[in-house]
């Protein structure tokens, strides 16, 4: 069974072209499970692009994609549907439906992938909004009565709605205050260690960066540069890496 | 049983539970209907054996828990036994979220429904009357202050509004038209009155149809423009920018659009009158084989200046319920796209209601009045 022992995601040659625009060259980069990558970049790097490739919102031009040891570029419709349903993506900005409350929200994928019944979908719903650490009452509210962080705990508590075995985080921590953004990556933390997930997160935060990703990616020139946990990346001389994390900034966010 | 190993399987006897397999959500679809079957269970003590899950995630920890509740309630005592430390962590958590009761949305009884409504309905009177009574107010204070009216945003008003609507008001009109005509002709011809399709399509199109189809078709297309555009700009809080700024939203989004449509609208329906007529005449002589020329002598007669007046009157009356319904709906979004689709059903909805009841309004005065 190469299901058991392969890697969570695995790229390789990537390539990423819009019109003329060259995006991704050969990029290769490997997700073990039960990791937390970081990918990280300057803007206009690519990760958003990489990042919907790996959550089959769009093809890339060439090159290989395998999730759990099954390819998914060019997959057929059916293999797409069942791997989407082992991910779990968290979008920047929450992307709740803004006419359901928090509670139909996180039902949406229970609703559409299993046939339990309404009541027991509610029950399950509320103990994810929970576990995201949103309180019970929150439950009814709309996404437009929620503040910053409650919308992105929202979002977290319905991503996580199928217990997916990958969750995606697309700048988790953007737009919250250091207190928030704190106990955000508190939570990552502790779910991950529950329910063994395997975490990409593409994110800015220095601090996320320190305290919860295990491994991170540094995308630049095209590619992948370097993949590596914070201490070790640290001490790569190349000048896209010195660049992202020589700033003052980085320096003021580095543990002691 | 076609039930594959990989499945959550769950079997009892008197006092023992065994789970085994994957209790995750994709393998839960059984076990979910089955536990609430596990019933008839002799013994006091029963024992919850999970020692063969092999998988567990929080949908297959809640089924383990509301189980164990449903049977707890029952009086009996249940022994959860031989989960991993890893899934027994698990658990507990999730046992312990699950205390909570799901809240429910508070439902108002049919008596209170009623009353909910009828208050719902007497505020929005009072807003849209208090939005009437501000416009009007800033109307005034402009006429005093005509610099202040923003002249460039009339034009651009009166282009989106007015000129780019001439295609479709003009082939609709034409068609109504050539309908009105086609159902006149067959009537007017069994008593040999054929010269008199030029009264029916003269006075239908310039003292009703002209007017009330603009509006309906300018409704449709331009009212629910107004409420999307300034629901949208609600909910990215670009008013709420625009009057931190010093602009007076009135200013910039209402003010331009009522002056404009009441200028476009009249337009619009004159040109709606000829579109018309045009049509029947060309029916006229298709179907009755009248020419033209005595078509449009007859027309000359039928039609006089007052009649025309009479419909053309009306045109900045349908305007003014159109841009202020729009603009009004527009400022009462909240929050989410949802209520921009809302809204802007209701602003169609409610100024084509207006629109028609304005007219029947007219109806009655013109009768009154004798003309």
């Amino acid at each position: 069974m190469t299901e058991a022992i392969s890697p969570a995601l695995e790229l390789r040659g990537i390539c990423t072209r819009f019109g003329t625009a060259r995006i991704h060259e050969n990029l290769d980069l490997t997700i073990q499970r039960g990791e937390v990558l970081a990918l990280v970049g300057g803007s206009g790097s690519g990760k958003t692009t990489l990042l919907h490739e790996m959550i089959m919102l769009r093809q890339p031009s060439s090159g290989s994609i395998r999730m759990f040891g099954e390819e998914i570029v060019g997959a057929r419709t059916e293999v797409l549907e069942r791997q989407r349903q082992r991910c779990g993506v968290l979008f920047q900005h929450g992307a709740l439906f803004s006419a359901l409350t928090v509670l139909q929200n996180v039902g949406v994928p229970l609703r559409e992938h299993t046939a339990f019944s309404t009541e027991l979908i509610d029950q399950i719903a509320l103990l994810k909004i929970q576990q995201a650490g949103l309180p019970a009452d929150a439950a009814l509210k709309y996404p437009s009565e929620l503040s910053g962080g409650m919308i992105k705990r929202a979002a977290l508590a319905r991503a996580m709605a199928l217990d997916p075995q990958l969750l995606f985080l697309d700048e988790p921590t953007a737009g919250l205050d250091p207190v928030s953004a704190a106990a955000f990556d508190e939570l990552l933390l502790r779910l991950k260690q529950w329910l063994g997930l395997t975490v990409v997160m593409v994110t800015h935060d220095l601090d996320s960066l320190w305290k919860v990703a295990d491994r991170v990616a540094v995308l630049a020139e095209r590619r992948v540069i370097a993949v590596a946990p914070m201490t070790e990346l640290m001490q790569i001389d190349h000048p896209a890496v010195q660049a992202y994390f020589e700033g003052p900034r980085a320096r003021a966010a580095q543990p002691n | 049983m076609t039930t594959s190993v990989a499945s959550a399987i769950i079997e009892w006897n008197t006092d023992r539970i065994h789970c085994r397999g994957r209790w995750t959500v994709d393998a839960l679809a059984d076990v979910a209907t089955r536990i609430d079957q596990v019933r008839g269970m002799a013994g006091q003590q029963i024992t919850l054996d999970a020692s063969e899950v092999v998988a567990l995630d929080t949908t297959g920890a809640w089924l383990l828990q509301r189980l164990r509740l449903r049977l707890e309630s029952e009086g009996r005592q249940v022994n959860v036994q031989g989960l991993s430390a890893v899934f027994a962590d698990l658990y507990q958590r999730v046992a312990e979220l699950g205390m909570v009761q799901v809240p429910q949305a508070q439902k108002l009884g049919r008596l209170a429904g009623v009353g909910h409504s009828a208050i719902t309905g007497l505020e929005e009177l009072y807003s849209f009357l208090s939005f009437f009574g501000a416009v009007m107010l800033r109307m005034g204070q402009l006429a005093l202050q005509p610099w202040r009216i923003r002249w460039r945003s009339i034009l651009a008003d009166l282009h989106a509004s007015g000129v780019t609507a001439l295609g479709i008001v003009g082939m609709l009109s034409f068609l109504m038209g050539v309908v009105f005509a086609y159902q006149g002709a067959v009537q007017l011809r069994t008593f040999g009155a054929s010269i008199y399709i030029a009264d029916l399509i003269g006075l239908t199109m310039t003292r009703e149809m002209g007017p009330m189809l603009t509006a309906i078709i300018v409704a449709g297309r331009t009212g629910s423009a107004y409420t999307a555009q300034i629901g949208t700009m609600k909910v990215t809080e670009e008013i709420a920018a625009m009057r931190t700024i010093g602009i007076d939203p009135m200013d910039m989004l209402v003010i331009p659009k009522l002056l404009s449509l009441c200028v476009a609208l009249p337009l619009l329906t004159v040109f709606s009158d000829i579109t018309g007529i045009v049509g029947g005449m060309i029916l006229a002589k298709a179907q009755l084989g009248l020419g033209f020329a005595p078509f449009l002598d007859r027309l000359q007669e039928a039609v006089s200046l007052r009649s025309f007046l009479i419909g053309f009157s009306k045109a900045p009356v349908f305007a003014m319920i159109i841009v202020l319904v729009g603009c009004f709906q527009g400022f009462r979004v909240e929050g989410s796209a949802a209520s921009v689709g809302r809204h802007t059903t209701m602003s169609v909805v409610q100024s084509i209601f207006l629109v028609i009841v304005a007219d029947a309004q007219f109806s009655v005065i013109f009768s009154w009045l004798g003309i």
